[in-house]
């Protein structure tokens, strides 16, 4: 029992203190490609405690629903820290919900984030609003077609299970459905927490921005959770991408050895995956909003081949 | 139970007579009618949940019918309907006693009293009847006091084209079902539904082929499955909000009854095209429903879209189950069939809400037009608060019920991978996917009709004078709301009677097991737990302010006018509009659209550079009405001018007619 809770707040922690660090991480590797020497990787935390330090300024014409906001955006990504199987195959929370569930509670923070958006009563929340729903509605197939190549290969939606036959069947990685199923829920990755070429993070401009749109209003506390939960929400897109399609390292037993191991092997994982989108984001510039469904739509016939693959070969 | 049966209808009778008896005077009409009405659907609560519990009664009234009189009886599926229907039932009587007071200066009360207490005492037997002809009797009945409630404010011209549609449509589907129901019984050689299941596969194909599809047809034009939707949008609207409620929550569910009983009792087990047919039509229904919601402004037509969505999600469920029986998948059968049922009942509770809530919203602010309103979360804050349970619960968010039946769906559609044909593969597949695009789409859609009708500040004057609505209004939205989240986060109440009741239907243990808990499909398949989910969530969120507070974060707030690049003047002009919300999906789907964009500018006679209006159009049409109700109707007036002919006016040639049919019926029955 003890263990079991041990497991879970190291995995909470892992996230809720990680977070500002794999963006640090980022935005370094990012200034780096560009030839900049870019800001310490610690600064997100600096950033964090500076706008924790400020008064926060609520627009008038707000309702209570752009307070609560912020607090449900952190609150879902600490629950779903708590069920995905970040160090470990035997993740104790992990039955309180398969994938189906993870993405669901990211819809639901979506879901009020574009409330939120809208309440200012501003032009540029309600228009960071639609297009993220654009988005998020058309990501939506992607990923359950992708869960359901996963899902057809293991056997399973369980989190734990998918992880823990990708560990002990290592042949099961190589087969060409699940590769098209990773670059298919790569792109979502991508466009769900609002990287680039969907969105570019970096941007105020009115015209471009869609989460930063979303979020203009926030300021002081507010403004860090919400930075807080966005950031969380990339290190767990990236915690699954990496656990699901590379699951080398995770923890079988709960000994501190393993678990350590599963840790500094999440790391390299995740450091290696941030490395790519600092390339990408390096490379590429921005799709036009309207050319963003043409990139969904082409990672859906990646998740459609995945699935199809498993029919047609079987 | 069979007691608790007339006591029921006992009510209704007396809620339908004592509001005509108190005509005169319409406020003790509405109070009689009403209250009534609230009792008789609680009384049919507790039927249908004796009946869930597997309490039964069979009762043969002859004479009253010809072929067979009156059959009544109940088993599990029929009982759990019933549940359904009493769901829907009560907050509308509830809400009707405070929400039809606007009705009593200037329309009957009494025949309202009348038409609405006949209308929930057909709707409870209808899932009862257990012979044809009292099948159809109280299916007419239904349809027809419904439409006497949807003509309620028939002066307006919207309201006479809308009852005139749905009275035609609902007709159509009664002639389908009549057709199929008698090709049925001579084949059977009974009249008793009960009689069906045995004789159903010795059936030769092509009869029992297209009984399938005129029942289907039927009962698919009840429910509202694209394309036989058109009266749902202009009907369900058209209704006083309470009725609305009651024929989006519940009265399209009887057309699922309906084709429930087709494919898993009456012609139980169906070559596979059956259930494959039903899932792409159900596939189409959600995808269009939901884009066709998203482009309306109208806050009771959006809700009717949805309705054509929703059945579209319980309709996947039930294909599925059907698929996977005639695969001889009976577990996996169950556990589609129950995702369909499940969400049944919960689109009844959180359907229901939402006409309720855009009721409340009519009342307040005497517009649907969402458009006009805004800023109502601050003036009608309960409705507001009940409004956006139903919006997250439709938008199938944990942990609210939407989601508990959504997810099951997911699972049984997933599973389908254990059926070994590609064909049928490839139909789940595109179901998956149908059904994932369907529920981003239906969040969009109500962020649109939460955001923009509540929040931010009121677009127009009646927003900013609105009132909250009174007290029975409230209690009956709140109810709905409770509902909500006790069905999301506790599902094992209602799985425990939907498992009984679906397993007699397929013939096995379903493969849905449950804790009070935790849901799993097919053992170690899936597993969720809304319980777990709802617990974590509030305590996180209770952390947060904690944590916030051991970290030293600033507490103070301040407020100050929203952000608007330094101009001086704030107003509701420079929000977003619905319109401008719907914009991006309207181009992305431009193809179902077709949008017809019209921009009229009048300039300033004496400078171009000054405006003097803008009007701005930019309607999305219907493909699909236009392409194929169109030339039906234009083949309807071109077959009724023909038949002008024979209108001569002259009695002697009437009685003409009348003998040579006589004649034709005698040499045909010979």
């Amino acid at each position: 029992m003890l263990t079991k809770i041990l497991i879970e707040v190291i995995q909470l922690l892992v996230v809720a203190l990680g977070a500002p660090l794999l963006l640090g991480l980022l935005r370094k590797l990012k200034a780096r490609l560009q030839g900049r020497r870019g800001a310490s990787v610690l600064q997100p935390y600096r950033d964090l405690r500076k706008l924790l330090a400020k008064e926060a300024v609520v627009s008038e014409n707000t309702s209570w629903i752009f307070r609560f906001t912020p607090y449900l955006l952190a609150a879902v990504m600490l629950l779903a820290s708590l069920l995905l199987p970040i160090l470990t195959t035997h993740t104790p929370l992990g039955f309180i919900g398969n994938i189906i569930v993870l993405m669901y509670l990211f819809l639901l923070a979506t879901f009020f984030l574009a409330l939120a958006g809208l309440d200012a009563g501003s032009a540029f929340g309600g228009m960071g609003s639609s297009r993220e729903m654009v988005i998020a509605a058309l990501a939506e197939p992607t990923v359950m077609i992708a869960i359901f190549a996963i899902a057809l290969r293991v056997g399973s939606t369980s989190l734990d299970e998918i992880v823990r036959r990708g560990t002990t069947e290592s042949l099961l990685l190589l087969n060409p459905g699940h590769l098209l199923a990773f670059i298919a829920l790569f792109v979502v990755a991508l466009a769900e927490t609002g990287r680039l070429p969907v969105d570019n993070p970096a941007t105020h401009l009115e015209l471009t921005m869609i989460h930063e749109a979303m979020v203009l209003e926030y300021s002081g506390r507010h403004l860090a959770l919400v930075e807080w939960a966005a950031a969380m929400k990339l290190l767990l897109f990236l915690v699954l991408l990496s656990n699901l399609f590379f699951p080398w390292g995770v923890a079988a037993t709960s000994t501190p050895g393993a678990l350590g191991l599963a840790f500094v092997a999440l790391g390299a994982k995740v450091s290696a995956l941030a490395a790519i989108i600092a390339l990408l984001e390096t490379s590429l510039a921005k799709l036009r909003l309207f050319l963003v469904p043409e990139l969904l739509s082409g990672s859906l016939t990646l998740a459609l081949l995945a699935v199809l693959s498993f029919f047609f070969v079987r | 139970m069979l007691r608790a049966l007339a006591l029921a209808l006992l009510f209704f009778a007396a809620g339908a007579v004592g509001s005509l008896l108190a005509g005169s005077r319409p406020g003790l009409a509405r109070v009689l009618g009403n209250t009534f009405a609230l009792f008789g659907a609680t009384v049919a609560l507790g039927l249908g949940l004796a009946g869930a519990a597997g309490g039964t009664f069979e009762v043969v009234i002859p004479r009253l019918l010809p072929i067979g009189g009156v059959a009544l009886g109940i088993d599990r599926l029929s009982a759990f309907f019933v549940v359904v229907i009493a769901v829907g039932a009560i907050p509308s009587a509830l809400y009707a006693l405070g929400y039809t007071r606007v009705y009593e200066k200037r329309h009957s009360l009494a025949g309202m009293g009348l038409a609405f207490n006949a209308f929930l005492a057909a709707m409870v037997l209808v899932p009862l009847a257990r012979n044809v002809l009292t099948f159809l009797v109280l299916w007419e009945a239904m349809a027809l006091a419904s439409y006497f409630l949807v003509m309620t404010e028939s002066e307006q011209r919207d309201t006479e084209s809308a009852g005139w549609v749905y009275l035609v449509m609902t007709h159509a589907g009664f002639a389908c079902l009549l057709v199929g129901f008698l090709l049925m019984s001579r084949a059977a050689g009974s009249m008793s539904f009960a009689d069906w299941r045995g004789v159903s596969p010795a059936i030769g194909g092509t009869t029992r082929h297209a009984v399938f599809l005129l029942l289907a047809l039927g009962f698919g034009s009840k429910a509202g499955v694209i394309p036989l939707h058109i009266w749902l949008p202009r009907a369900h609207p058209a209704a006083p909000s309470h009725v609305s409620a009651l024929m989006s929550g519940v009265m399209i569910k009887l057309g699922v009854y309906g084709l429930v009983r087709v494919g898993f009792d009456w012609l139980a087990t169906g070559p596979a095209w059956w259930g494959g047919a039903v899932l792409v039509v159900a596939a189409i229904s959600a995808i269009l429903g939901v884009l066709y919601a998203l482009v309306e402004h109208d806050l009771k037509r959006l809700l009717a879209y949805h309705s054509v969505e929703n059945i579209g999600i319980i309709l996947l469920g039930v294909g599925a189950g059907m698929m996977f029986q005639s695969y001889n998948l009976p577990a996996l059968a169950g556990l589609a069939l129950i995702a369909g049922l499940y969400h049944t009942l919960n689109h009844a509770t959180f359907k229901s809400l939402l006409f309720m809530g855009a009721g409340a919203i009519l009342h307040a602010t005497h517009t649907r037009n969402m458009e006009e309103m805004g800023g109502l979360i601050k003036r009608m804050p309960w409705t507001a608060v009940c409004f956006l349970v139903g919006s997250v619960s439709i938008a199938a968010l944990p942990p609210f019920n939407g989601f508990i039946s959504e997810w099951l769906t997911f699972q049984s559609l997933l599973l389908s991978f254990q059926i070994s044909s590609s064909a049928a593969n490839l139909i789940f597949v595109l179901s998956v996917a149908a059904l994932a695009l369907t529920s981003g789409l239906a969040a969009a859609c109500f962020i649109k009709a939460f955001g923009i009708s509540f929040l931010a500040l009121p677009r127009s004057e009646h927003a900013r004078e609105a009132r909250e609505v009174d007290f029975t209004m409230r209690a009956a939205m709140a109810l709905l709301a409770l509902a909500c989240v006790a069905f999301g986060v506790a599902p094992f109440g209602v799985l425990f009677f939907l498992n009984k009741a679906v397993s007699v239907l397929t013939g096995a243990p379903t493969d849905v097991h449950f804790g009070w808990n935790s849901v799993m499909a097919n053992d170690s398949f899936a597993s969720v737990s809304p319980l777990w989910i709802a617990v974590a969530l509030v305590a996180l969120l209770s952390a947060i302010p904690v944590g916030l507070r051991v970290a030293g974060a600033n507490r103070r707030r301040r407020y100050y006018e929203t952000w608007g690049c330094g101009r001086a003047l704030q107003t509701a002009r420079f929000e977003y509009t619905a319109t401008a919300f719907a914009n991006p999906f309207k181009r992305v789907f431009g193809l179902l659209y077709r949008p017809v964009k019209e921009l009229d500018i009048q300039f300033h006679p004496e400078s171009r550079f000054f405006v003097r209006t803008i009007a701005f159009r930019n309607e999305a049409r219907s493909i699909l009405e236009e392409a194929l109700y169109n030339p039906l109707r234009r083949l309807a007036q071109f077959l009724a001018e023909r038949a002008r002919v024979l209108q001569s006016g002259n009695i002697h040639v009437y009685l003409l007619y009348v003998l040579i049919a006589l004649l034709v019926l005698v040499m045909l029955a010979r």
